[in-house]
């Protein structure tokens, strides 16, 4: 077992004055992958995005150690810097700033040094050929008109392409035909490492037929009511979350 | 050379002999008198009816009211806004009082000393000499005319007669007027039929003549099948003590002629810039518009295009940067007078620290118009909730064989893009110039590659927040 990465201690969030997370607990160490799964708003995306910082929802109690530092008043690029990435379920369009232009501002941003354009682009066609991408999302504008599937493709190659400690993959997952989910699920496994983790978001299974997952948590009602290994997810896939119902009072 | 020289310190010779000659202390704005226009007149030589057509025009402007529409006039001081009629621009004028955040900026932009001076209006002036000697002589070859106005009105004085404010006649409103009766300065270009002019013309007179930058009057005529580029002064901040600028220009597109005009205003921000710009075209002729406006306090700016001959074309592109304090209040109007013209605008705002930016367009068919096309975009983006943005496109179509398009968006900058730009190590401030240029990229594409630098230091500028 690796050194601790995250820890996440009772955690409370709101939105808009309403508690969507009820005191989360996870651990999470270097090397591992988690898996969490839940139903529709149970909350998974907003643990995603108040991990990344996302200044639409308040933490109301608990505390998010990363590396070992309380990061609950840590500004979003400041996270990314340390070292935190977040595959979004729904990308962002930004008009007028190019894939490659972006990825360049980022990377230097996250490792704090200049990328000269031409190691730099050398780079990121490399990785895109990884991700089966074509080079003309190079100059496409970042995530505008892209279908669902190229901006899962596009996040998971800006991942690729920023190197984070920990990363988040928000259903990366939905919306990638069989081939693309095949080819993602490659990367990932190219990237991860003794020293990164992941924590992955999902609805289905096949993401997990092609990594190895250390642990799968089960995310309802704003709280991990349960956390096993890869047989609860196959568990969850026979006979669904109504399952758990009974965790809803508990 | 000598000549040469002679045609660049005319204006502001004159314009200081002026002042030398007669002791205006005592001259109000009020006091822009008959005997003043006609003294101007007499200095600069000037023949009968251009005399008149000063005379002329400082009756419509008394007689004429404030418009009573669009930013508000109210503060603009009118006792203050000529020039050469202040006996005391001369003291007021150097270096020393030149404010700092233009100071900075000139830094910033990484002009010369000597030319920050005299885009100042001060000191010594930026020697231009040489460059200008040296196009002259490339384009007199091909016959290609380009001098300042005051010599091209003793050169070709038919020429000037037969155009000069007959697309922006003084009876057009107040500033047109007051132009006509005060004018000074600006520039004369003709290129002749055919000839293609391959390098951009610069107006480096206004660079050269303080003063005469306040009321200058800019006449270009591109003969048919002859196509020209021509850029309007720098992006420099121009200071001025005097805070009015209602400048003129005319020009004149002839049968399946191409001009494209390129400005990046950026007056001080004491300044009142109320310009009048029109473009006359004729069968199958193209006009482009390039249009930033980034200064002054207060912007009254639409650039006209009357599409007078079958085919003809106009393509405007514009931004539009409004910071604390200011009002840009731009646009374009177009007039479909023949049968299949086009025209497209588009056009891209931005107001932060409670800058107010609006878009005032006009697109007019006549019913002669048939088989038309228009379109119009026109977006505005809003940095923070102090600023304010509006688009008024007003759309007026006589006939129903236009093919028209119309997209207009006002909208505030998208927490959720800062936030997935931050999420990937962007710093805040970074992400929101990132989301700024990438609104303005597809126009910015426009500009000529002397502007793109220019143009990306200015948004950077503004967007730093440091200086204004
Ligand atoms: N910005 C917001 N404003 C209002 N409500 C929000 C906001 N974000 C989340 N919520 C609410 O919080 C709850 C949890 O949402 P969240 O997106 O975290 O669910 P999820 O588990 O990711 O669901 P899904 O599987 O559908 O993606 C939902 O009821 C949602 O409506
Ligand atoms: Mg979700």
């Amino acid at each position: 077992m690796g050194e601790n990465l995250l820890e996440i201690k009772n955690l409370r969030a709101t939105v808009e004055g309403k508690e969507i997370l009820k005191g989360i607990n996870l651990k999470v160490n270097k090397g591992e992958i988690h898996v969490i799964m839940g139903p529709n708003g149970a909350g998974k995306s907003t643990l995603a995005n108040v991990i990344m910082g996302d200044p639409t929802y308040e933490i109301t109690g608990g505390e998010i150690t990363f590396q070992g530092e309380s990061i609950n008043e840590l500004e979003v690029d400041k996270r990314a810097r340390k070292g935190i990435f977040l595959s979004f379920q729904y990308p962002e369009e930004i008009p007028g700033i190019s894939v490659e232009n972006f990825l360049r501002t980022a990377k230097a941003a996250v490792t704090g040094e200049e990328q000269g354009i031409f190691q730099f682009r050398k780079l990121l066609l490399e990785k895109m050929a990884m991700l089966d991408m074509k080079e003309e999302y190079a100059g496409r504008y970042l995530n505008h008109g892209f279908s669902g599937g190229e901006k899962k493709k596009n996040e998971i190659l800006q991942m690729a392409m920023l190197e984070p400690v920990l990363a988040i993959l928000d259903e990366t997952d939905s919306g990638l035909d069989i081939d693309a989910i095949r080819i993602v699920t490659e990367g990932i496994r190219k990237i991860a490492s003794e020293e990164n983790s992941f924590l992955i978001i999902t609805h289905y299974n096949r993401i997990l037929d092609y990594l190895d997952a250390d642990y799968v948590h089960i995310l309802m009602y704003g709280r991990i009511v349960k956390s096993g290994d890869i047989s609860l997810a196959k568990e969850i896939e026979e006979s669904g979350f109504i399952a758990l119902e009974e965790v809803r009072n508990g | 050379m000598a000549k040469v020289k002679q045609d660049i310190q005319e204006p502001d010779r004159l314009v200081f002999d002026l002042k030398q000659d007669i002791d205006y202390r005592n001259k109000t704005w009020k006091g822009l008198s008959v005997e003043l226009i006609e003294e101007i007149s007499r200095k600069k030589q000037e023949p009968d009816w251009m005399r008149e057509i000063r005379l002329r025009s400082l009756e419509i402007y008394k007689s004429k009211p404030m418009p009573q529409w669009g930013p508000d006039l109210s503060d603009l001081d009118v006792n203050e806004i000529i020039t050469y009629i202040d006996p005391d621009f001369k003291k007021q004028n150097s270096w020393d009082e030149v404010p700092e955040e233009i100071k900075e900026i000139f830094t910033a932009l990484g002009i010369p000393k000597a030319e920050q001076e005299s885009l100042a209006g001060v000191g010594a002036q930026f020697d231009s000499e040489i460059v200008y000697q040296n196009m002259r002589n490339e384009l007199a070859k091909q016959g290609v005319i380009y001098m300042d106005m005051e010599t091209a009105l003793q050169e070709y004085e038919d020429i000037i007669r037969e155009h000069f404010m007959k697309l922006v006649p003084p009876e057009d409103h107040k500033f047109a007027a007051l132009h006509g009766a005060v004018w000074s300065g600006g520039s004369f270009v003709y290129v002749p039929e055919g000839v293609q002019v391959d390098i951009p013309l610069q107006s480096y007179f206004r660079l050269n003549a303080p003063g005469a930058g306040q009321f200058e009057h800019t006449l270009i005529i591109v003969e048919k099948g002859a196509s020209l580029q021509f850029i309007e002064g720098c992006s420099a901040p121009k200071y001025s003590v005097n805070n009015l600028h209602a400048g003129c220009v005319e020009l004149y597109v002839r049968e399946g002629a191409r001009l494209r005009y390129s400005t990046i205003e950026n007056w001080s921000k004491n300044m009142y810039n109320l310009n009048t710009k029109r473009v006359l075209v004729e069968k199958d002729g193209l006009i482009e518009w390039i249009s930033g406006s980034f200064g002054s306090r207060v912007s009254m700016l639409y650039p006209m295009s009357i599409l007078k001959g079958e085919g003809a074309r106009a393509e405007f592109t514009g931004i539009s940067f409004a910071s604390k304090n200011q009002t840009l209040d731009t646009g374009a109007k177009i007039l479909h007078a023949a049968p299949g013209t086009t025209s497209t605008i588009n056009s891209r705002s931005i107001a932060k620290d409670g800058g107010k930016v609006f878009y005032r367009g006009l697109v007019k068919v006549l019913p002669e118009a048939v088989n038309s096309k228009a379109s119009v975009s026109c977006e505005s983006l809003m940095l923070d909730s102090q600023s304010r943005s509006d688009t008024v496109p007003v759309i007026d179509i006589r006939n129903d064989q236009v093919d028209f398009g119309h997209e207009a968006k006002v909208g505030r900058i998208s927490e959720e893009a800062i936030y997935y730009l931050m999420s990937r190590g962007i710093s805040e401030e970074e992400a929101r110039a990132l989301i700024v240029r990438g609104f303005v990229e597809p126009i910015a594409k426009e500009f000529p590659l002397e502007y793109a630098v220019e143009l990306n230091n200015l948004l950077k500028i503004e967007l730093e927040g440091t200086i204004g």
